[in-house]
Formats: C-alpha cells, sequence, structure tokens
C-alpha cells in the first residue's frame, strides 16, 4: 500500500484535486489512483480532479477508460496535464482542459516572431467542430475548417486552410504583429494581442483573407492578393 | 448475423431523438426484422409513452443491470408487432444507476438474437449520453434545421470522432421546405455544409408526428403520413438499401440539390 502511494501525489487546489502521477508504467498508476480513490470513496467522492501525467503519452481509448472509471466513482476528471504533445492533443480532443490556469499575459510586451516557442507549429488535419479549444504556445496550422464553437488560442499566427466560423484568438501573450489567416474568414470573433473584433465586416466573397493590426492599432481584415 | 446496434442522439433537447427510434423501430419491425430498443433516457422515459406501451411495464433496465430481473422479463413486447420489443428506462432512478460498461454487458446479450437494436440518448454529453453510445457499432445524429441544434450536433459528433465511434450519419428532422424557399430555415444544404457528414435522412415537419405520439402509436405506421415514409425510408437505408431522398418541394428542385449533397463525400 505504502508503495502505490508514492507513486501518486495529491494536492489541493483552489477549486478541486491535482494529482500528480509520475513516469511509471501507466497501467500500474492507474491501478494505483484507482486503489487510492476506493480506500478513500468519502474523500475522493464529488471531487473535481486534474490529472498531472508528466510524461506519459495516452491515447484517447487510455484516457477515456481513466475517465470512465473515475466517473463511476463519482470523480469529474476536467484537466490532464502532460509534457507529452500526444498527451495533451488526446485530452484536448475529449473536452479536457490541459492547463489549470492560464498565465497572466504581460502587457505591452513586444514579442518578435523569433520568440515564439522556437518557430514551432502546432499542425492539425481535421476540422474542428463546436466544443474543441486548442490552446498553444507558438503557432497554429489547420488543414480543416473552424466551426462555430471551435476556439484556438495561440500566442503565434494561426493558419486555417479552410473555413473559419469559430473564435481565434493569435498573439495570445500580446503579440500584436501575429496575424490570422483563412480561406474563408467568417469569424464568430476574432482577438489578436488584446483587440477585440466582433464585426469584421462580412465578405460575401470566399477569398481568401489576413486579419492583422494594423496601423492606426485596430484589427482588420485584408484580402489576400497574390504578388 | 449479429445485431446491428443503433444510438439515436443529438446533444440538444426536444430534436426529435425519442421520436426517431420509436419510428425507426416500427418501420424496421414491420419490415421483418427483429428489434429491440432501449430507452437510454433514465429518470425521464417517454420512449415507453410515444410507443404506447407505458401501462405494461412491470421491469426497467436498471432492475435487469441491479439484476432483480432477467433481462427478457424487462424486454415488452409491441401491441401491433410481435418482433419489437422495449427495454424501458427507469423512471425513478438516475443515470448513476447505469454504467458504459453495464450497458456493453446488456447490448451484448441481445446481439445474436435480433437484427437492430435502437438505443434512444438522453439530451446532453454527460454520462448519460456516454452510456448510450458505449455500445453502439453506429451512431445517429439528429438534429433540426435551427442554429442552436446544428451547434450541438457539431458537437456531439466532434466527441463521437474523438471517441472513434466511427463516422455518424445525419438526420434533419422537421424541415420545412416553404420556410427554407423564403430563407427563413437553415436548408439541408447549409446543415451538411457546416457538418460534414453523410445524410441519412431528412424529416419533413408534419403535424401527425405529433398526433401520433400521443396516441402512442408511431407515425411511421401511417402510409399516407411524409414524415412517415421519410422513416421508413431510412430505416431501409440503414439495411444497406439504396432508397432515393424524398420530394419535399413540389417543384423538385430541392430534391435535385439534396441528391446531389448525398452523393458528394
Amino acid at each position: 500500500m505504502n508503495e502505490t502511494k508514492s507513486l501518486l501525489q495529491i494536492k489541493g487546489l483552489r477549486d478541486g484535486l491535482l494529482i500528480s502521477l509520475d513516469d511509471a508504467p501507466w497501467e500500474e498508476q492507474r491501478a494505483a489512483l484507482i486503489t487510492q480513490v476506493d480506500g478513500q470513496p468519502a474523500f475522493f467522492q464529488g471531487a473535481r480532479l486534474a490529472l498531472d501525467v508528466a510524461s506519459q503519452v495516452l491515447h484517447v481509448n487510455e484516457l477515456v477508460e481513466m475517465r470512465d472509471q473515475l466517473s463511476e466513482r463519482g470523480i469529474f476528471l476536467w484537466a490532464v496535464i502532460s509534457e507529452s504533445p500526444t498527451t495533451e492533443k488526446t485530452a484536448q480532443l475529449l473536452g479536457l482542459a490541459t492547463r489549470i490556469s492560464k498565465p497572466r499575459p504581460e502587457e505591452n510586451r513586444q514579442f518578435s516572431v523569433e520568440d515564439l516557442g522556437d518557430e514551432t507549429a502546432l499542425f492539425l488535419n481535421r476540422t474542428l467542430r463546436s466544443g474543441t479549444r486548442i490552446e498553444f504556445p507558438g503557432h497554429v496550422v489547420i488543414l480543416g475548417d473552424v466551426n462555430p464553437g471551435a476556439e484556438i488560442i495561440a500566442e503565434g499566427n494561426v493558419i486555417i486552410w479552410g473555413r473559419l466560423r469559430g473564435m481565434v484568438h493569435a498573439g495570445s501573450n500580446g503579440n500584436r504583429s501575429a496575424v490570422i489567416c483563412a480561406l474563408d474568414l467568417s469569424p464568430t470573433q476574432l482577438r489578436i494581442a488584446d483587440e477585440v473584433s466582433a464585426t469584421l465586416k462580412p465578405q460575401e466573397s470566399t477569398r481568401p483573407e489576413r486579419a492583422l493590426i494594423n496601423e492606426d492599432g485596430r484589427l482588420q481584415a485584408e484580402f489576400w492578393e497574390p504578388k | 448475423m449479429p445485431a446491428q446496434v443503433i444510438t439515436v442522439t443529438s446533444g440538444k433537447g426536444g430534436v426529435g431523438k425519442t421520436t426517431a427510434v420509436a419510428n425507426l423501430a416500427v418501420a424496421l419491425a414491420s419490415d421483418g426484422s427483429k428489434v429491440v430498443c432501449i430507452d437510454g433516457d433514465i429518470g425521464l422515459r417517454n420512449l415507453d409513452v410515444v410507443m404506447g406501451l407505458e401501462n405494461r411495464i412491470v421491469y426497467d433496465i436498471v432492475d435487469v443491470i441491479e439484476g432483480r430481473c432477467r433481462l427478457r422479463q424487462a424486454m415488452i413486447r409491441d401491441k401491433k408487432l410481435p418482433e419489437l420489443y422495449l427495454i424501458p428506462a427507469a423512471q425513478t432512478r438516475d443515470k448513476s444507476a447505469v454504467s458504459p460498461s453495464d450497458m456493453n454487458r446488456l447490448v451484448k446479450d441481445l446481439r445474436t438474437d435480433y437484427d437492430f437494436v435502437l438505443i434512444d440518448s438522453p439530451a446532453g454529453i454527460e454520462r448519460g449520453f456516454r452510456n448510450a453510445i458505449a455500445a453502439a457499432d453506429r451512431v445517429l445524429v439528429i438534429t433540426n434545421p435551427e442554429v442552436s441544434a446544428v451547434r450541438d450536433a457539431d458537437r456531439v459528433i466532434g466527441i463521437l470522432e474523438a471517441e472513434e465511434k466511427g463516422p455518424a450519419a445525419l438526420i434533419i428532422n422537421r424541415l420545412n421546405p416553404a420556410l427554407v424557399k423564403n430563407h427563413d430555415m437553415l436548408s439541408a444544404e447549409d446543415v451538411l455544409d457546416l457538418l460534414a457528414v453523410e445524410l441519412i435522412g431528412i424529416v419533413p415537419e408534419d403535424e401527425t408526428v405529433i398526433i401520433s405520439s400521443n396516441r402512442g402509436a408511431p407515425v411511421a405506421f401511417d402510409s399516407k403520413s411524409k414524415a412517415g415514409q421519410a422513416f421508413r425510408n431510412i430505416a431501409r437505408r440503414l439495411k444497406g438499401e439504396s432508397v432515393p431522398f424524398l420530394d419535399l418541394d413540389s417543384h423538385g428542385s430541392l430534391w435535385q440539390r439534396i441528391q446531389r449533397l448525398a452523393g458528394r463525400k
């Protein structure tokens, strides 16, 4: 029992519990967690749980199983925090949060493009449907549509090879030179840095567009013109 | 041949999940298939009411899961169709009485003896929804041509994709061709354009649906009803037949456009 306990660290958060696992095999950790929960049902019943899985690489079926097992015990799994991009992506696919609290954007800080996470981009080859939220500390490239109700929050630029009808926030930590490009730009809302635009003038034609902050400091969309 | 397990779900409430399950069940069973419907909306059961079987309930799904009766004891035979059964939901319990693995076990017992198992899902994307889709081979997402219903359908389709439940098929319910024509309602194309899934049926707005639901005799029994015809066509498509979409518009233009849409991937 002592041995299984050492695998897990439990911390109280403002609005729930944070359980940290280490890199021991997933099955052992899962079993340890369930044993722990079953040992103190009264303590865990009704808890909101965030799970820090370190660098475990987890796929959909593993996380679904975990979530179901927890939910059968009255525990609501709302977040999975991981160092592995695969696990983060899996968690996001299942609608789980991947950060416990968002870092506060620092005001008036200029970022050059080189500062953005070593030019790293998240590439997603699918349509983002309502309820999907992608947060990424770099650029985001989507090959597919962004439907109404979907959200992308990127510290860098956002490129959508498809229709943008959801919400996109580019330059989320204050980078005013970030841009948002889409083949069809019809968003519910756009944000770049701290500029918000709910009413970009509706464009009837579906030509590629690019949104940026212009010289007057306003968020503006313009058609992309091949040079 | 083992049964096809089909869950009907929507996200949003009131778009016609229960009506669709009752009508598809009637249509499939009238066509000679052995069908079991499961009401997955525990705590708010109403599939039994729509099917007109409320007064025959002795045991329900929670009784089966908790071992108070055998599976066959909870299966209510339809009044008209001897090959149609209903497993009702419990009225006095809630969703936590059932788990996804319970559903898998229950459905596994039905697979060998029936052709179709239809599961009616509760609204929402929480526990009851997870239970309802756990055992499904195929999920039908039903929506109305309304922005809010389509938004929820999109969310549900996203979850189904994430859970690797296979491609969902779409039923557009309560389409009013006259309103669409005046651009007062989303068209089938608008809905498909956003959701980008296979369309398996369009059911027109039809007041006979409400009348027959209240009488406990699903509209699929009514050979004159257009909605009934639409549900019978969906049932045939579920059996793998290729059935053209109904001509809802007297000028035929809608039908041609839908045909074009249905043919595209």
